[in-house]
């Protein structure tokens, strides 16, 4: 539960609430960018981070993403992460 | 990849290795008189018996695992009270994932859920407020669970729904902290502790000074590690480094990652947001000062305990561990998890009785995935 995953920001969807669509392993999912937005919120894009429960918590460099990338499926943490973003798209749809 | 391999480097690993080796012997430790770092975090747990890291190392090193898993330390009290919020028809109860198969004194959210209570495994607290925007006849409530890592997430989600005066979203608040524990440990007349192995991405949010007090006022060395094999055998190597230089101090192997000061944004949501409860159960370690999280009146709107009247606003409540459950000695140090009257025969990931089985990062669900048939054997 405490590890983040790397994932690289794509676009911004909400600057006033500070969303981005990050895409994470391929697996694209709106985060919130307030924690790591020390730049004005366009520049973000490009940029890679570590994605915690939904919220980019620190911003890391390309080199750093993909070696944890590689720790954490070594682990089973990114399949965890990847099924769980899914499972959070399904509580919503349950509703739609 | 090319960075990803260097960390795998078999190599670099045996270097590290025969300098932890090295350090091992100039200051004596032996498998007699080993000794005993604790990995505070439960990802680090994982991370050892994943790569087998509790065998490479010098026989005089031995890791204890610390209460860094959540899950794993979550009372039986909660998850009743999880429950019975659930049970309420108006309520959608969210929750991570982990938390689902967590026994309560019952039942599990798993099993409430599959006895009619519409509970919803989240992956972000963010999916819980939209849960409450898209159904505003109901209450949403989300079960805030975790340590630093998670907390600042609840607290900016609780200052979005403020912000945006929603008034049927409310946190169940189980957020705890992690140096309080470590000091509990340090207090403990039994334990022998040399060194800590300080979790990575906690301190990513709260920085490196909060674990001043442990060089400080208790002299043992930390270093606050990555997740990666040879993130932890670097920080093995500089607390053994630490020890034999008759050094206590916080060092930050994972600075790529790990700011000295921790995250800005998140610190000033959670000093907004939450304030310290007197004390806080912890399964296993008993009730430990100041080392949970509740939500500030300001706030009280968005407390789940307080607008259903449960948890510590209803007065705390003890539910003991069931019988033979030694996940309490285990995540202390004092025994290992095979050691545990229950370990494979009433206790497996699959039939968990103890919390410690539940998570992947808890020490016995690691044992069991990792330790294979020796762990087995030696529980027999």
């Amino acid at each position: 539960m405490c590890l983040g995953i790397p994932g690289q920001i794509v676009a911004i969807t909400d600057e006033p609430r500070m969303m981005a669509l990050a895409d994470v392993s391929g697996v694209r999912r709106e985060v919130s960018v307030a924690c790591v937005l020390d730049r004005p919120i366009g520049d973000l894009v490009g940029e890679w981070a570590l994605i915690h429960v939904g919220f980019a918590m620190a911003l890391i460099d390309a080199d750093e993403a993909a070696k944890t990338l590689e720790a954490l499926r070594d682990l089973g943490e990114a399949q965890e992460a990847l099924e769980a973003m899914e499972e959070g798209a399904k509580a919503l749809e349950a509703d739609a | 990849m090319k960075y990803a391999s260097e960390f795998r480097d078999p190599k670099a690993a045996r270097a590290v290795l025969a300098r932890i080796a090295t350090v091992a012997d100039q200051i004596g430790a032996t498998r007699e008189k080993p000794v005993h770092i604790m990995e505070i975090c439960g990802g680090h747990t994982h991370a050892i018996f994943r790569y087998g890291l509790d065998k490479l190392v010098h026989e005089g090193v031995e890791f204890i695992h610390g209460p860094g898993c959540p899950v794993c330390v979550l009372p039986m009290a909660r998850v009743d009270e999880c429950v019975e919020i659930a049970k309420r028809p108006e309520v959608i109860f969210t929750t991570f994932g982990d938390a689902m198969r967590v026994p309560g004194t019952k039942k599990s959210l798993m099993q409430a859920k599959a006895d009619g209570a519409d509970i919803r495994m989240v992956y972000s607290p963010l999916d819980a407020l939209e849960l409450a925007r898209r159904n505003p006849g109901r209450e949403v409530v989300f079960f805030g669970l975790g340590f630093e890592t998670t907390t600042p997430s609840t607290a900016l989600a609780i200052q979005q729904a403020a912000c945006e005066s929603l008034s049927n979203f409310s946190v169940f608040c189980n957020h705890i902290t992690v140096p309080e524990p470590i000091k509990a440990l340090l207090d403990d007349p039994h334990m022998v502790l040399d060194g800590f192995i300080g979790p990575g991405h906690v301190s990513m949010v709260i920085g490196i000074h909060p674990y001043d007090f442990i060089a400080q006022d208790y002299g043992k060395p930390i270093v606050v590690a990555g997740f990666e094999p040879l993130d932890l055998l670097q920080s093995v190597l500089m607390v053994l480094e630490q020890i034999r230089d008759g050094r206590a101090e916080v060092e930050n192997q994972y600075s790529r990652v790990v700011p000295e000061h921790g995250n800005p944004v998140s610190i000033t949501a959670m000093a907004d947001v939450y304030e310290k409860r007197p004390s806080f159960e912890w399964r296993g370690l008993g009730e430990i000062d100041a080392s949970g999280l509740r939500i500030r009146a300001a706030y009280a709107a968005y407390d789940a305990e307080e607008k259903f009247g449960v948890g510590y606003a209803a007065g705390p409540r003890h539910v003991p561990e069931p019988e033979g459950c030694a996940c309490g000695q285990v995540m202390t140090g004092r025994i290992k998890p095979t050691a545990c009257p229950q370990f494979g025969k009433g206790c497996t990931p699959e039939m968990p009785l103890g919390a410690l089985m539940v998570s992947s990062e808890g020490a016995c669900a690691a044992y069991w995935q990792y330790g294979g048939a020796r762990a087995t054997e030696a529980a027999e």
